[in-house]
C-alpha cells in the first residue's frame, strides 16, 4: 500500500466587505470558511491589520493548535477578544473602544489542513463619529403620526356611521 | 345659561392661551444672564443678546412635538365646541369637545414630564425653572377640568 499525500482543494473563506461603528463601541468581524474536508485539529486563523494610508499590514491575531493568540504589544491591545467557534468554522474577533486609528482593512486567513489553498479575505472597518438626530425630524414625525391617528380614526368613525346608515336603508327598503 | 357659557369658554381660551406662552415664550430654565427653551437657548452677555437654536437631542425634539399637539388639540377643542353647540341635540354632552381637550390636557403633562425628566442632558446644573415652564404646569390641570366639564355639561336650551 503506497502511502499517498492527501490532496489539499481550495478552501473559501468569508469575511463581511464593510463593517460601519461609532467611536467608542465595539465590533465583531467575523470571519468563518468553507472546506471540502472534516474539520482538522491543526485548523488555524490568522487576522491581520492594515491601517487606510499604511503600505503593509501587521498580524493582530492567530488561532492554531487549539489556542487563540490575541496582539498584546500592537495597536489592539487589551482591546481584542476572540469570540469564535473554531469547532463551528468560526473565527470572528472583537474589536472594543473603537478609534478614528482603527480605520482600515482586516483580513482573515484560515486554514484547515490539508486544505490549505485559499484567498484570504478582508473587511474594510468604518469608525463614523455619533449621527446626531437633524432638529425638528422627531417633532415632525411625532406630531404627523399622532394628528394621522386621529384623522384615520375619524375618517373610520364616519365610514362606519355610513355604513351602518346604508345598511339600516337597505333593511328598511326590503 | 348664558353666563356659564361664556364661563366655560373663558377657560378654555385661558387654557389655550397658557399652552400658547408657555410653548413660544423662551424662558423654560434661567440661569444668571441666560434663559432657555424648547426651541432656543438665549444669553444675554455685556448688554448684547445672543441665541443659539436648542440642542438637537431626540427628547427636547419630543417635548416640542408634545407641546404643540397639546396646542393644536386645544384650538380643534375650541372649534368642536362651537360646532357642538349649534349641532347637539338638546340634553346631548359635548364629548367629543371634552375628549379632545383632556387630550390636549395629557399631552402638555407628558411634554413638561419629559423635560423634567430628561432636561440633565441639555440644561447646565445651576439652572432654575422659569415661568414658561411654571405655566405649562398651571395649563395640564386647567385644561383637565376644561374637559371634565365638557363631559359632564348637558346641552340645554
Amino acid at each position: 500500500m503506497a502511502l499517498e499525500t492527501p490532496q489539499s482543494e481550495a478552501i473559501w473563506v468569508y469575511t463581511g466587505w464593510e463593517r460601519h461603528a461609532l467611536v467608542g463601541s465595539e465590533v465583531r468581524l467575523s470571519c468563518s470558511f468553507f472546506s471540502w474536508r472534516w474539520l482538522s485539529d491543526d485548523v488555524t486563523f490568522s487576522w491581520s491589520y492594515k491601517p487606510d494610508n499604511a503600505r503593509s499590514s501587521i498580524s493582530i491575531f492567530h488561532y492554531a493548535g487549539g489556542q487563540p493568540y490575541v496582539d498584546n504589544k500592537g495597536p489592539f491591545r487589551d482591546r481584542l477578544e476572540f469570540v469564535g467557534n473554531p469547532q463551528k468554522r468560526d473565527g470572528s474577533i472583537l474589536i472594543r473602544n473603537l478609534d478614528y486609528n482603527d480605520n482600515g482593512t482586516f483580513t482573515c486567513d484560515a486554514k484547515n489542513p490539508p486544505d490549505i489553498v485559499g484567498r484570504p479575505s478582508s473587511v474594510k472597518l468604518l469608525v463614523f463619529d455619533k449621527v446626531p438626530v437633524r432638529a425638528g425630524v422627531i417633532t415632525g414625525a411625532i406630531i404627523g403620526s399622532v394628528l394621522g391617528l386621529v384623522i384615520l380614526i375619524v375618517a373610520i368613525y364616519f365610514l362606519m356611521r355610513f355604513l351602518v346608515a346604508r345598511r339600516v336603508l337597505n333593511l328598511s327598503v326590503r | 345659561m348664558l353666563l356659564l357659557l361664556l364661563g366655560i369658554v373663558l377657560l378654555h381660551i385661558a387654557a389655550l392661551v397658557l399652552l400658547c406662552v408657555s410653548t413660544i415664550v423662551s424662558t423654560w430654565v434661567e440661569t444668571s444672564g441666560s434663559t432657555a427653551d424648547l426651541w432656543l437657548n438665549c444669553s444675554t452677555t455685556n448688554g448684547g443678546s445672543h441665541c443659539d437654536p436648542a440642542n438637537t437631542s431626540e427628547w427636547i425634539q419630543a417635548v416640542q412635538a408634545t407641546m404643540i399637539l397639546s396646542v393644536v388639540f386645544s384650538v380643534i377643542s375650541l372649534f368642536l365646541f362651537f360646532c357642538q353647540l349649534f349641532t347637539l341635540q338638546k340634553g346631548g354632552r359635548f364629548f367629543l369637545t371634552g375628549i379632545f381637550q383632556i387630550l390636549a390636557s395629557l399631552f402638555v403633562m407628558s411634554g413638561v414630564t419629559i423635560y423634567t425628566v430628561k432636561n440633565a442632558d441639555w440644561v447646565p446644573e445651576a439652572a432654575s425653572y422659569g415661568y414658561a415652564y411654571i405655566l405649562a404646569w398651571v395649563a395640564f390641570p386647567i385644561a383637565l377640568i376644561s374637559g371634565f366639564i365638557y363631559i359632564i355639561l348637558r346641552k340645554r336650551e
